[in-house]
């Protein structure tokens, strides 16, 4: 009887499971939601975050699986987001931009078992932690290209908002510029929108118009190397490898690698390991590239770039390496001395270099 | 041949039936829109239709994300069946919230009752405050309220913009575009415990109340409605023109800040330059789809709540593009601008050739 039985249940499990393969397999895969800020579009901050999920995807397989929600308002929408995915069974949330921190904390707290990873933020939990990547190591290279290469002296910027993160970008442009060229101006315009292609351009225009021939930007369309690419000046991408929108223009770019990341956190948590603590990798990590230099890119400014990138890498090399003065010449990092990491997220100021004058200076 | 052919009078039972028919159609044409996505209509439905009223949680959420729009709605309403045309609420919003979180940063930590309705009384003020500039320049230049009042949401969105990167960022939040977060004293309490719903739903509520009776039932109403329906009867009956445009636009902007009020004080818990989120402007549509008229404006605003969260859920568990919500907005619009013109005329069948 109890061997009938067994059979039998055993015969049904059988053929549940043959004819449910699928629904089996998903059952055992971990949920992993994101949330993004903006359209995935095909270059930008959250269209290497999907890369990134991707390649979680790719590398972790049938233990888990993804879901996302694109162009979510960092307002008070996103917590009904965040927590959707949490109740509906998320084992981890990755919520990508600095304005869900609230909301990501509230959360959180509702919901002990599931882990939370914010980007660029500074807050962090028992079950929910920030992580960031140090894109200034990629700036600092940019700005060795563009010193090496301006024949006006003028760089030009296109900034989305003056926080420690743009000014971090702004400054190691300028120091790693002026490094080998003590000449150069970088100017910068705020386009107060992180998105903004209309703005973007006008500000790139200007810039272009005050005889800068070398621009960047550190907002999210491709706007600025659009308008390099039209006017016949260079160009540094900003996220994504941007060459495919300015192939003359663009000399290198400074491109977000989240992949990896995403997959070594998903297993540690998987796997129980995971710990409350910030990360904030460069390139050492691999999580900050440069995108192919460009062959206009002469050959000695080519294997200088190469060899300081190998140096960064290596630890040897910080871009903020004092003596680091600020544009009004009070000196904000002793020679010799490297910049902590606390000090660096508390950037308020512009370096020396920097034509542009910050626009809410206390 | 099926002609048009105008009503004599306009078709009460087609002014209510036109936005139920609109839903109607717009439910049809979202089958099709899920069907033509690849993806089951039944189960998109469901996802986008019933999982925003799954459970208390869920209508608690449809509620709070309704209650903006509702307040926004109903002032404007007032000042649309005047034909004063405010099409700033999103910046009128936004002052209402800047000065709700003015008084809870000036009054910090501390634990007095006063705080929070001093700042509904500032929210209200600084909505007000800010819709009587295009109420100004209306009666004494005659400027185009339309045009003022949605210039200045650019301007709301620029001084919020200034105050949380200057004088009001929080100064242990690096440099980040925010307020402190407000202390316990200047936040709404709850409505539903253990959800997000608070008391600023029971202000709409109340709001819609007042509507209501300022518009069907208080002279000043029935003066407004006059003049929207016939100028020339208003001034003949001796209407002040200029008063009307000054409530219309008053009421409309208390009523706005009021709601971003509620949005600092409620969910965000603090201002940051994210605040304004198009409640202002969806407000518009929900007024139009809800006749003007307050029993309308409640229907319209859960169903404009429902489109904005079914679309999330249509991302979440579809993975369908985000412009969803959009889609079936617009959709919801366009029938209902397509069953409007049945109130003013109606089908009719003639034979050719006569």
């Amino acid at each position: 009887m109890t061997h009938r039985r067994q059979f039998v249940l055993s015969a049904a499990a059988l053929a549940v499971a043959a004819t449910l393969p699928f629904a089996a397999h998903a059952a055992d895969a971990a949920k992993v939601g994101f949330v993004y800020v903006s359209p995935i579009g095909d270059a930008g901050w959250t269209y290497q975050h999907d890369l990134g999920r991707k390649e979680l995807e790719k590398t972790l397989g049938g233990r888990i699986e993804t879901r996302y929600v694109e162009n979510v308002a960092e307002g008070a929408d996103a917590e009904r987001v965040i927590r959707e995915f949490a109740a509906s069974g998320s084992k981890i949330v990755f919520a990508t931009s600095f304005g869900y921190m609230n909301y990501v904390e509230r959360v959180a707290r509702q919901f002990p078992n599931v882990t939370f990873l914010h980007a660029t933020g500074y807050k962090s939990a028992k079950n929910f932690a920030p992580y960031n990547a140090r894109f200034y190591e990629g700036r600092y290279l940019n700005g060795v290209i563009a010193g090496k290469m301006t024949k006006s002296n003028v760089l030009g910027y296109v900034g989305a908002f003056p926080i420690p993160e743009v000014l971090q970008g702004i400054n190691a442009f300028t120091l790693g510029a002026r490094s080998v060229n003590p000449n150069v101006e970088v100017r910068v315009i705020w386009a107060n929108s992180w998105y903004d292609p209309g703005k973007e351009r006008e500000a790139a225009m200007t810039l272009i118009s005050q005889g800068a021939d070398m621009l960047t930007h550190h907002t999210d369309s491709t706007a600025t190397v659009q308008a390099a690419e039209e006017k016949g000046v260079y160009a540094f991408g900003y996220h994504s490898d941007m060459s495919k929108y300015a192939p003359k223009s663009q000399l290198t770019a400074t491109t977000h690698h989240w992949g990896e990341f995403y997959a070594r956190t998903v297993d540690a948590v998987l796997g129980g390991t995971w710990k409350p603590e910030g990360v904030w990798g460069g390139m050492k990590d691999g999580m900050i590239r440069l995108a192919p230099l460009n062959p206009a890119i002469p050959a000695d400014v080519q294997a200088m770039v190469k060899e300081l990138q190998g140096r960064i890498t290596a630890g040897s090399l910080h871009p903020f390496t004092g003596p680091v003065l600020d544009q009004a010449g009070k000196e904000r990092l002793a020679a010799g001395a490297v910049m902590d990491d606390a000090t660096l997220g508390r950037m308020d100021y512009f370096v020396q270099g920097v034509g542009s004058r910050l626009p809410t200076a206390k | 041949m099926l002609e048009l052919e105008a009503r004599a009078e306009p078709s009460r039972l087609m002014a209510w039936a036109s936005p139920l028919l609109a839903v109607a159609l717009m439910l049809v044409g979202g089958l099709a829109v899920f069907a033509a996505l690849g993806k089951d209509p039944v189960e998109g439905f469901r996802v986008f239709f019933l999982n925003p009223v799954k459970d208390l949680y869920a209508l608690s959420e449809l509620l709070l994300k309704a209650t903006p729009l509702m307040l926004c709605a109903i002032g404007l309403a007032i000042g649309f069946r005047a034909n004063v045309w405010n099409i700033g609420a999103e910046g009128q919003f936004m002052l209402g919230a800047v000065a709700a979180t003015g008084v809870a940063l000036y009054f910090g930590d501390a634990e007095s009752a006063l705080v929070l309705p001093a700042m509904v009384l500032a929210g209200a003020a600084g909505g007000a405050a800010w819709a009587a500039i295009p109420a100004l320049l209306r009666t004494r230049f005659n400027a185009n309220e339309i045009l003022v009042s949605l210039m200045l949401v650019y301007v709301a969105q620029l001084f919020v913009s200034w105050l949380v990167f200057g004088p009001w960022k929080d100064p242990d939040g690096f440099n980040f575009p925010q307020t402190r977060m407000f202390a316990e004293a200047a936040t709404l309490p709850m409505v539903i415990e253990g959800t997000r719903l608070h008391f600023g739903f029971a202000i709409a509520l109340a709001a819609l109340v007042a509507g209501y009776a300022f518009i069907n039932r208080s002279h000043a109403g029935f003066r407004m409605r006059v003049a929207g329906e016939a100028a020339d009867a208003a001034r003949y009956a001796g209407f002040s023109a200029t008063r009307m445009i000054w409530v219309g636009l008053l009421l409309g902007g208390a009523a706005a800040g009021l709601a971003g009020m509620g949005e600092v004080a409620g969910p965000m818990g603090q201002l940051t330059d994210k605040v304004g989120s198009g409640y202002g402007f969806a407000a518009i549509i929900v007024a139009f789809v809800g006749r003007l008229n307050a029993f309308g404006i409640l229907l319209a605003s859960l169903l404009m709540a429902l489109l904005y969260i079914g679309g999330e859920q249509a991302q979440q568990y579809l993975n369908l593009p985000n412009s969803i919500s959009m889609v079936f907005q617009g959709m919801l619009l366009f029938f209902l601008l397509g069953a409007d013109v049945f109130i003013h005329y109606r089908l009719r069948l003639r034979r050719r050739g006569t």
